[in-house]
Formats: C-alpha cells, structure tokens, sequence
C-alpha cells in the first residue's frame, strides 16, 4: 500500500518536476524536435496510459532504460546500490556504538551535567542540517587538517566522513530512547530485585536493565537505517559518492523520470522491508512477544 | 521507640534511631526495632507511612534522593549501618533475603526463571551453572511449585502471580539467609493464594529458624504470623509489643481505630458502622515535634504539641502517648 501511494506520487511529481525532452533536445531546439523526442519515448501518450504501461513492466523486473545514460535502469541501480547499502551499514552501526554508551551513561547520571551535556549533543544533532555538518567536516578534517579526504571512496579512509555524517541521522533518536528506556529500566521493580539480590553493578546495569531498555532501540535501529539511506542523498552529493542517492540527485537534476521512479520505488521498498524487520527483531526479543 | 524494650543482645537485626528523609520530608523517623532468630516481626501501618522506606533503608536499597541516617544497625552482631555499598551488596541475596508485593513486576520480564534464580547463586556462592540449576530446581520444589524443572525454562508472563511469588521466596531463600525482609508479600495477590503464601513463608520460618521481618498493612495477616508487632504512624513506631499483647490492649489511639475498622465476624451487625479514622497520614516535614497523630486523634490535648515519651503498659509492651496505660478500659 505503501508502495503502491509512493509509486503513483513519484511519477506524478516526476512528470510534473520538467520536460525530459527540452533537457535531452537542448534549451533552444524546435518545437518538431520536441514534439519528435517526446512521440520517441513515448511522452505523448496520456499520463494514466504511460504510468500503468511503466507499473506493468516494473512489476516484472523491467524498469525500462534511462533516456540519459541509455543503460538499462536495473544494472545502473546494481551498480550504484552496494556503495550506497555499504555506507548505510556502516553508518548505522556508528549510531549504535556512540548512541547505546551514551545513552546509558546518561541514564545512569540522570539529572547531573553528564546528562544534560549528551541530551545537548542529541539536540544539536538532530538540529543541524546534513549537508552542513558534511562540509564543516570536509573544512576540518579534509581542508584544514587534511586527514581525510574530502570527497570520493578510494580507499577505507573515505567512506569515514560521510558515515559519520549519516550516523548523525539516527543518533539523536537512538541515544534519546536508550536514555529513557535506561531511566525506566533502572527504577523499575525487577531492578530493585536484582540489587536485592546483592549482584553486582555491572551484571544489574548490563544485564537487568540494558537488556529491556535495548529491546525497542534495536527494534527502532532498522527503521533508522531506511532514515539514513533516505538521508544518502545528501550526504553522497556532498561527498561526491557515486551511490544511489548520488543517481536519484543527479535523474532528478536532469528530469530523467524512469530512473527517479525507479529509485524512489527501490527506496520505498527498502524502507518498508526494514519497518517489517524492526516489529520482527522486536517481537524476537521480547519473550512475550515469542510464539509460546 | 527509643526507650524500647531491651532485649537480648543475641538479635538477628537491630536497629536504633533509623532515619529517611526524602528532600525536606521525613519519611521514617528514629524507630528502633529487632528481630530474633525464629521470629516474625511485622512492622504494620497505613500507605505512606514510612514502613517499606524503612525495609529498603535496611537493606540499603533506597532509591537515589533520599537519605538515611541510622546510629546502630546490627545485624548478626556486626554492625552493618556504616558498610560500603559493595560490601551491602554481598550480604544481600546471600544472608539477607528480600521478597517484595509486587510478584507481576518484580521478575525480570526477558529472562527465564532459571537465568535469574541461579545468578544469586553464581554470584554467592560461585556455583557452576549446572549445580545452581540443581539447587533452584530443588528450592523451587521446596516451596510448593509445581514441575520445578520445567519452570526454569520459562519467563516470568508465563507463570500465575502466586507461582511467581514462590519463585521470589525461593530466590530469596536460595542462599539460606538468616534474615528475609517481606514487603507486602501478599498484598498483590488473591485472597486464596494469599493465605497459601502465608502458610508457606510461616513454614519456611520455622524449618529454617529464619528471622522475617514483615511489612503489611494487614492486620489479619499479622495476627495469624508475628510474634511482635511494631505499628508504625507517620515515621514513627508508636505502638511495640508481643502479638497477644498488642491484641489483647490496644493503648495507642492509633492503634485502637485500626483495630475498630476491622470487621469482626459475629460481632459487628448490618447496619452497624465501622469504625474509621478520619483524615489522612499527614507528610512530616523535618523539625516536627510531639505526636503526630495529634490531627486525627479524639484524645489531642494541648500537651501532645510537645515531646512524647514512650510509656510501657507491660515490660513487652511499649507505646508512645500522653495516656495512661489502662485509659481506654474507662471508655470501652
């Protein structure tokens, strides 16, 4: 259902965003040449005949050929996808590694300036916009202090900067619910149990209280990767990365709509594939959930 | 009560002057209390007044923002009121048990009942996982629940609210402690299951010459299991005596309206009221001076403003009012 809402209003907009055939003919070619292009690609039929046409093929796997690169759209995504799939993984699993000890520690520091120093950190990360932080960073770390370098994936070095930057997706809504979820965790009753039962800080924090404050923010984590994989547009075309979201702003730029089509369509999948995850990876968590 | 009844020294747990506050208020204000070997102590009262502060401050279990102050808690003759938190935790689990009401909230939901019985032991004792499931699987059997070996595959939802308060017992037991401090174990309960439980911590006590303190509001309950009753108002014990004593002359007003809002089978008819007592446990902030009960009470002179000493209707019997010890024989 999802899909099908995505499907229709991307290539409404997409239809609606340019004409594919000025951007191919040029800004100053004859109305013929237009009319001519457009009669080629099949431009002039009625929208509603072109859409079930395109729905039709795209339901079999065949989602036709870009009118720029004149490749077929399935190997352009098959070759732009890995890198894309690559730097979400590594994104996410950054979010996870700074958001989870940070929450905790907050949780566990509740109220004193541990605590509010991260929740102001979670705030500023959610406020700054991605293309900013990716060329503050690039500015630091690429121009200033040349570590890293400032665009591309020539080697490991590369993918750290934007990973980072797309890691900065998830973090504030990763780190904000392990800190509460600790929070509740650490004064619920079963804790008090558990310090009853004289057992040691860490088995009470990591065992008691992690393990139930962590069953929603693993859940929430793969909703989050479909967010950082919307979120690679930006941060490829800042870091001129040949991904995904670098061939969905570059089809967009030009007006090429089975690729834009194509790709929204891809990423609409992605991201109701992961939300189908995340209430499978929460219900396998949770023994209450578990079939009996 | 300061000038408590002495008793021997040979207590399980002694406490003197212990004090909670939590920021401005105070929730428990000096009671001194003790529990022998072999005995039931309940500690009785109405909510909010400073009975399961006064058992988390025994155990050392209050929750942060509030604030403890004790000048003697002994427990097995080692005072253990100055201890690190380290050093608390060690006991607790180990020699010193602790069941709570709430049996449904109290387990951890995404563990097995195995996993978190036999860390108590894995943590104390240093037992392998295999011997400690052996020792829970035969606690478990001990205190009544069925299919013993099963129940430690299974999570604390699976299980009805009376078999997960005997899995508490037993973990609580697991390391046959010599102290088992029970809050409220009954109270989330049904009324069948509550009775069981009782019968069951009464045996348990027994067999293993365990001292309980017991906190409940349930005066029910402490006629069928104290040996002693410490009834507590507004952070204080205002009324210590054996169970027989306390029972047979209520002398604190306090206590007397208690006991006459409890419906007495055969004794009270249709149409007849309850006795109740008006208002509420008041919240005392620090400074507070005479009796508390003062607000509520029929019997409020000016007098009660001021300091009350404790006073003894018999040497097991001590309460802490202006009355004399045999007031109330004059107005029943």
């Amino acid at each position: 259902m999802v899909c099908l809402t995505v499907l229709i209003l991307s290539f409404g907009l997409s239809r609606a965003s340019g004409n594919l055939a000025i951007s191919i003919a040029g800004a100053d070619a004859s109305a013929e040449d237009i009319a001519k292009i457009n009669h080629e690609l099949g431009l002039d039929r009625p929208l509603p005949v072109q859409f079930v046409d395109w729905a039709n093929r795209a339901a079999h796997g065949d989602f036709g050929e870009s009118f720029l690169f004149h490749e077929k759209v399935s190997s352009l995504i098959e070759e732009h996808l890995p890198v894309t799939i690559t730097l979400g993984l590594i994104a996410i699993a950054v979010a996870v590694v700074v958001a989870v000890p940070f929450g905790i520690l907050a949780a566990l520091y509740e109220g004193t300036y541990i605590d509010v120093a991260v929740g102001v950190v979670a705030l500023a990360g959610q406020a700054i916009p991605s293309f900013w932080l990716g060329l503050m960073l690039i500015l630091w770390f690429g121009v200033g202090l040349q570590w890293l370098p400032i665009a591309g994936l020539d080697d490991w070095t590369g993918y750290i900067l934007p990973s980072i930057v797309l890691a900065f997706v998830a973090i504030p809504v990763m780190l904000r619910m392990t800190r509460s979820g600790m929070v509740d965790a650490m004064r619920s009753d079963y804790v008090r149990t558990a310090r009853a039962k004289g057992l040691a800080r860490i088995s009470i924090v990591a065992k008691h209280a992690l393990r139930n404050a962590a069953m929603p923010v693993v859940a929430v984590s793969a909703v989050q990767l479909g967010f950082i994989l919307g979120g690679s547009v930006v941060t490829e075309v800042v870091f001129n990365i040949r991904g995904v979201g670098y061939l969905a702003w570059e089809s967009i730029g030009k007006g090429d709509f089975p690729v834009i089509q194509a790709v929204v369509l891809l990423f609409s999948i992605i991201f109701v594939g992961l939300t189908l995850l995340s209430d499978l990876v929460g219900a396998a968590l949770d023994p209450r959930l578990r079939g009996r | 009560m300061s000038a408590t009844l002495k008793r021997s020294t040979n207590a399980t747990l002694e406490v003197e002057g212990l004090r909670v506050s939590f920021g401005g208020m105070e929730a428990v204000r000096g009671i001194d209390l003790s529990v022998e070997r072999g005995e039931t102590h309940c500690l009785v009262g109405e909510s909010g007044c400073g009975k399961s502060a006064s058992a988390l401050a025994i155990m050392g279990l209050l929750p942060g923002g509030a604030r403890r102050s004790v000048r003697r808690l002994g427990f097995a003759g080692d005072e253990i009121g100055k201890l690190s938190e380290r050093r608390m935790a060690r006991l607790r689990g180990d020699r010193i048990g602790m069941i709570f009401q709430d049996p449904m909230t109290s387990l951890n939901p995404a563990y097995t009942i195995g996993s978190q019985m036999t860390e108590v032991l894995r943590r104390h004792r240093g037992l392998a996982r295999d011997k400690a499931a052996e020792r829970a699987v035969a606690m478990l059997d001990r205190v009544g629940v069925t299919a013993p070996g099963m129940r430690l595959g299974q999570f604390p939802h699976q299980l009805s609210g009376g078999l997960r308060q005997r899995v508490m017992i037993a973990m609580a037991l697991l390391c046959e402690p010599t102290l088992l401090i029970a809050d409220e174990p009954t109270t989330a309960l049904d009324v069948t299951v509550q009775a069981q439980t009782l019968r069951l911590l009464a045996e348990l006590q027994r067999e293993l010459g365990l001292a309980v303190l017991l906190i409940t509001h349930d005066l029910g309950v402490v006629a069928r299991v104290a040996h002693r009753v410490s009834v507590m108002y507004a952070g204080e014990i205002v009324e210590q005596a054996t169970t027989e004593a306390l029972f047979a002359a209520p002398t604190h007003p306090y206590t007397r309206g208690l006991l006459d809002a409890i419906p007495v089978p055969g004794k009270v008819r249709r149409g007849d009221k309850l006795g109740s007592i008006p208002g509420i446990v008041p919240r005392i902030p620090a400074g507070f001076v005479g009796c508390a009960f003062r607000d509520r009470c029929a019997f409020a002179e000016p007098v009660c403003a001021s300091n009350i000493p404790p006073q003894f209707a018999s040497p097991d019997h001590a309460y802490r009012c202006r009355m004399a010890p045999d007031w109330w024989r004059a107005t029943a």
